[in-house]
C-alpha cells in the first residue's frame, strides 16, 4: 500500500533544508516578554496581576471564567512593566502584560508532577491542561482541553497526532519529532485516556523518513498505536485531509473532526501536553523555526513566549538587506507582518524572512480556465468561480458554490497561472457569506 | 532589512508556472505536428504556419498596443493552430486573415484572453470555410510528397480518405498513422499528434476526459454506424478516428483551457458532445468533416456544462428526505 493520500493539493517547495537537520537549541532568554491576553481562539484572558507586581516563571497572570479560552503564564522572572495594547501577530493591537525580567530566572510551578497517566482522571487532565494553557501549537490555538471535552454522545475513537508538518520551510514538529519522541508517544496516551479513545494514529509526512523511523521505534510494544506514513503533498496537515488519509473517513462540510469520531492534536500540542503531565510544567516556552532565505542563520529554537520578533532574529543573525517580506507562520497559510515588533505567542510556529526572489508577486491576471484551481482544492469547490463571484460582488452566487467552506489552505492562489490571488477574494466572499449567515 | 516590508494575503509562494510557460508547453506539444507536416508538404507547409503564426502575434501586438510581440504565446498558439487546420497549398494570403479574424472576432472582442467563449484559432477557420471554402475542404487536395522540401505540391492532387471516393478510401493504416496522406497540415500524422499530446498530459496542462470522452464516442459511433448514409465497408471507428481532424481537435482544440469546462465532469460531458456532433456531422450531415463545428458548438454550451456540474464538496451531507 502506498502513503495515504486525499484528493488535490500541490507540491510546493519543501525549503526543509535550510533547518531541518539543525537541532532545537534553547534561544536566549529575553530581558523582555510581551505576554498578549489572548492567544487563542476564544475569550481573552483577563490579567491577574498589576503593573509593578513580582512574577516567576510559570505563573499564572491572566485567565477567564469562559470555558473556551486557556490562561496565559508568565515566561520569564521579574517585574509587570506594563499592561497595555501591544502589536499581534493576527493584525490589531491586544492587551499584553510586559514583563521586565530580572535575569534570573526563577520558576514556581502550580501543578505536581505525575509520573503515570493511570495516576489522572479525565477530568484532572483536562483540568490540568487548561490550567496550563495548552492551545494548539500548529497554529489555530484553539484551546486543547476544549478538544478533549467531547459533548455528550459523541464518542471519540481515534487520536490523530499531526506530524505532517506540510507547510513549507518549517521544521519545528520535525525536529520534535526527531528529539521528543518518548514525550509524543506519553502525550498521545494522555490524549487517548481523556478521550477514552482506543486508537491513536501519528501521521508522518512521507519526506521526513527519519521522523517515522523514530516514532515507529517510539511505539513499539503499544498494539493501540501506529504510525502512518502520509504522502507529501500541502495540505496533508490539514485537519480534513489528515483525518480522511489516515481513517479514509470525511469530517462533514460544517461539521467537526469529532463528528467522524476523531481528535487532532499536534505534535507540539502533543509534547506540550506531556510536559503539563509529567514535569507540571505550563505552557511558557515552544519550538519556532526561524527561517527563509533573509535570515542569516536560521535555526530551530525553543522560544519563551512573548519574545519579540525583532529580538529572535537578531539573534539568528539578522535579516538580510534583500528581506522583503516577514512572516509568522509558513508560507502558505501564515501571516505577512508590517514589522518585526511583535511577539511569539502560542500559535507561532515559525518565523520566516523571505528575500524578493523567494516571495510572490500575484498579479491579477485573466482567468484563463485552465482548472488547476479545481484540480488543486482539496475540498472540491471551482476557486476561480468564487473569486470571479467575489470580484463582482455576488455573494449569493459565492455562497452556492460554498464559499463558506474554504479551508483557505491557499492552492488556488499557489497553483494560479495567471497569479489571480484566488484565495484573497474567496477569503473575502468567506467572510460576507458568513457575516450574512449570523445575520 | 531596508524597513520596507511588503503586506499580502497569504499563500506568500506561487507556482513558477505562468500562462507564457503553458503557451510555450503547447507550442512545444506542436513541434513534432509542425515537423511532420513540414517533411510531407514541404516549403508550403512552412510557409503557410510562419505566416500564420505572425499574423496572428502581430494583430495582437497592433490590436493592444504591445511591442512584445510574442506576450503570453496565446496569440501564437492560435495561429500555428489555424494553420494547422489548412491545407498546403493555400496561397499566403489565407492564413493572414485566418489568424487575423481568430484574434480579433474570436478573441480581442470579448475581451482578450480568457474572456472569449470560442476556440480562436477555429473561429478563424470557420470565417476561412465560409468565405474561401472551396480552397479549404473541397474535394482536390495535394498529395503529400514526403522529404521534397522543394517540391510543388500542388501537382497532384486526390480526394481525402473521409470525402467519401472510393481511390481515397485505399489507405492503410501506416499511411493513417505516419499522415502520409491527403488533409490538412496538423490533422494527417496521428504518432506525431499523440506524440505531442503526451508532453502535454505529463505536464498536466490536458485532462484525460476531453480527449478520452471525445475519442471514445468516436470509435463507437463509427465502430456501430459505419459510413451512416453513407454505406461504406473502409470506416471503421479506427478509420474514423485517424481520418480528418479529430485528433488534431481532441487533442488540441477541443482541449483549449479557455473554452471548455473547468469541472472534471463537465469535461466529459463536453467531449463526449464534440465526439457526437462530429459523427453526426460526418455521417449524415452534408460535410465531410464536422470537428470544426462540433467544438464551436460545444464551446457555446461550455458556461452552462460549467453551471450544472459543480463538484459535490468534501464532507457534503447528502440531503435527507423530509417525511
Amino acid at each position: 500500500m502506498g502513503a495515504a493520500n486525499f484528493r488535490g493539493g500541490v507540491h510546493p517547495e519543501h525549503r526543509k533544508e535550510l533547518t531541518a537537520s539543525l537541532a532545537i537549541t534553547a534561544a536566549t532568554i529575553p530581558r523582555k516578554v510581551v505576554i498578549p491576553l489572548q492567544q487563542h481562539i476564544g475569550a481573552p484572558c483577563e490579567p491577574l496581576v498589576k503593573v509593578g507586581d513580582a512574577v516567576k516563571v510559570g505563573q499564572m497572570i491572566g485567565d477567564s471564567e469562559a470555558f473556551v479560552s486557556a490562561p496565559v503564564h508568565a515566561s520569564i522572572s521579574g517585574t509587570v512593566a506594563a499592561i497595555e495594547p501591544y502589536n499581534h501577530p493576527l493584525g490589531r493591537k491586544v492587551t499584553a502584560i510586559i514583563i521586565e525580567g530580572d535575569g534570573r530566572d526563577e520558576w514556581c510551578s502550580e501543578l505536581e508532577p505525575v509520573e503515570k497517566v493511570d495516576d489522572l482522571s479525565p477530568e484532572e487532565i483536562r483540568a490540568r491542561i487548561r490550567s496550563a494553557g495548552i492551545v494548539g501549537l500548529g497554529g489555530a490555538a484553539f484551546p486543547a482541553h476544549v478538544k478533549l471535552s467531547p459533548p455528550e454522545g459523541k464518542a471519540i475513537d481515534t487520536v490523530i497526532i499531526n506530524g505532517a508538518e506540510c507547510e513549507p520551510y518549517l521544521t519545528a514538529d520535525h525536529r520534535l519529532m526527531l528529539e521528543r519522541p518518548e514525550d509524543i508517544v506519553f502525550g498521545l496516551e494522555v490524549i487517548m485516556k481523556a478521550l477514552g479513545a482506543g486508537r491513536g494514529i501519528i501521521g508522518i509526512e512521507d519526506n521526513k523518513p527519519d521522523a517515522l523511523r523514530v516514532m515507529r521505534q517510539a511505539i513499539e510494544g503499544k498494539s493501540d498505536m501506529s504510525v502512518v506514513a502520509l504522502k507529501t503533498k500541502y495540505p496533508q496537515g490539514a485537519e480534513k485531509m489528515l483525518i480522511l488519509a489516515t481513517t479514509r473517513r470525511r469530517v462533514p462540510s460544517g461539521g467537526l473532526p469529532l463528528d467522524v469520531g476523531v481528535v487532532n492534536h499536534n505534535v507540539g500540542t502533543t509534547v506540550a501536553i506531556a510536559e503539563a503531565v509529567r514535569k507540571g510544567k505550563p505552557l511558557i516556552e515552544r519550538v519556532v523555526t526561524v527561517t527563509g532565505e533573509g535570515v542569516k542563520r536560521p535555526a530551530n529554537l525553543m522560544v519563551r513566549l512573548g519574545t519579540l520578533a525583532g529580538d529572535l532574529l537578531e539573534y539568528c543573525g539578522g535579516l538580510r538587506e534583500d528581506t522583503c517580506k516577514l512572516i509568522m507562520g509558513g508560507p502558505m497559510m501564515g501571516l505577512a507582518q508590517p514589522t518585526a515588533d511583535f511577539p511569539v505567542v502560542k500559535g507561532t510556529s515559525g518565523i520566516l524572512a523571505l528575500t524578493a526572489e523567494e516571495a510572490a508577486v500575484y498579479e491579477n491576471g485573466s482567468c484563463i480556465r485552465c482548472a488547476s484551481c479545481v484540480k488543486a482544492c482539496p475540498i472540491n469547490l471551482v476557486p476561480t468561480f468564487i473569486a470571479q463571484a467575489a470580484e463582482h460582488g455576488l455573494f449569493d452566487r459565492a455562497e452556492k458554490l460554498h464559499a463558506a467552506d474554504c479551508i483557505e489552505c491557499g492552492c488556488c492562489s499557489y497553483i494560479c497561472p495567471a497569479g489571480i490571488p484566488l484565495t484573497q477574494w474567496i477569503r473575502i466572499a468567506k467572510a460576507e457569506v458568513l457575516a450574512r449567515r449570523r445575520r | 532589512m531596508n524597513g520596507k516590508l511588503v503586506i499580502s494575503s497569504s499563500p506568500h509562494v506561487r507556482t513558477i508556472q505562468s500562462v507564457q510557460s503553458i503557451m510555450i508547453d503547447v507550442l512545444i506539444a506542436l513541434g513534432p505536428v509542425a515537423l511532420v507536416a513540414v517533411l510531407l508538404f514541404g516549403k508550403q507547409a512552412l510557409i503557410t504556419m510562419a505566416v500564420g503564426m505572425g499574423a496572428a502575434m502581430l494583430t495582437e501586438a497592433l490590436w493592444l498596443r504591445r511591442w512584445n510581440i510574442f506576450g503570453d504565446g496565446s496569440a501564437a498558439v492560435t495561429g500555428l493552430l489555424l494553420a494547422m487546420t489548412l491545407p498546403a497549398n493555400v496561397p499566403w494570403w489565407i492564413p493572414v486573415i485566418g489568424a487575423a479574424a481568430a484574434i480579433i472576432i474570436g478573441k480581442q472582442l470579448y475581451g482578450g484572453i480568457g474572456q472569449n467563449i470560442f476556440n480562436p484559432a477555429l473561429v478563424g477557420r470557420a470565417i476561412l470555410v465560409f468565405s474561401w471554402g472551396s480552397r479549404l475542404s473541397g474535394k482536390i487536395w495535394p498529395v503529400p510528397k514526403p522529404f521534397h522540401f522543394f517540391a510543388d505540391i500542388s501537382a497532384v492532387t486526390t480526394a481525402t480518405p473521409l470525402a467519401g471516393e472510393a481511390e481515397a478510401m485505399e489507405v492503410s493504416l501506416s499511411q493513417l498513422l505516419i499522415g502520409n496522406m491527403a488533409g490538412c497540415l496538423g490533422e494527417t500524422s496521428a504518432i506525431a499528434l499523440i506524440f505531442g499530446a503526451f508532453w502535454l498530459f505529463y505536464k498536466g496542462h490536458i485532462d484525460w476526459r476531453i480527449p478520452g470522452g471525445y475519442l471514445a464516442t468516436v470509435w463507437i459511433m463509427g465502430t456501430l454506424l459505419g459510413g451512416g448514409i453513407y454505406i461504406n465497408p473502409y470506416m471503421t471507428g479506427l478509420f474514423h478516428l485517424l481520418t480528418g481532424g479529430v485528433l488534431l481537435g481532441a487533442l488540441f482544440m477541443a482541449t483549449d483551457m479557455v473554452t471548455s469546462p473547468v469541472t472534471p465532469s463537465g469535461k466529459l460531458i463536453f467531449g463526449v458532445g464534440c465526439g457526437l456532433i462530429t459523427m453526426l456531422i460526418r455521417l449524415y450531415g452534408a460535410y465531410p468533416e464536422g470537428v470544426t463545428f462540433a467544438i464551436l458548438t460545444m464551446n457555446a454550451l461550455t458556461p452552462l456544462i460549467d453551471k450544472f456540474t459543480i463538484p459535490r464538496k468534501f464532507g457534503e451531507v447528502k440531503r435527507l428526505v423530509r417525511p
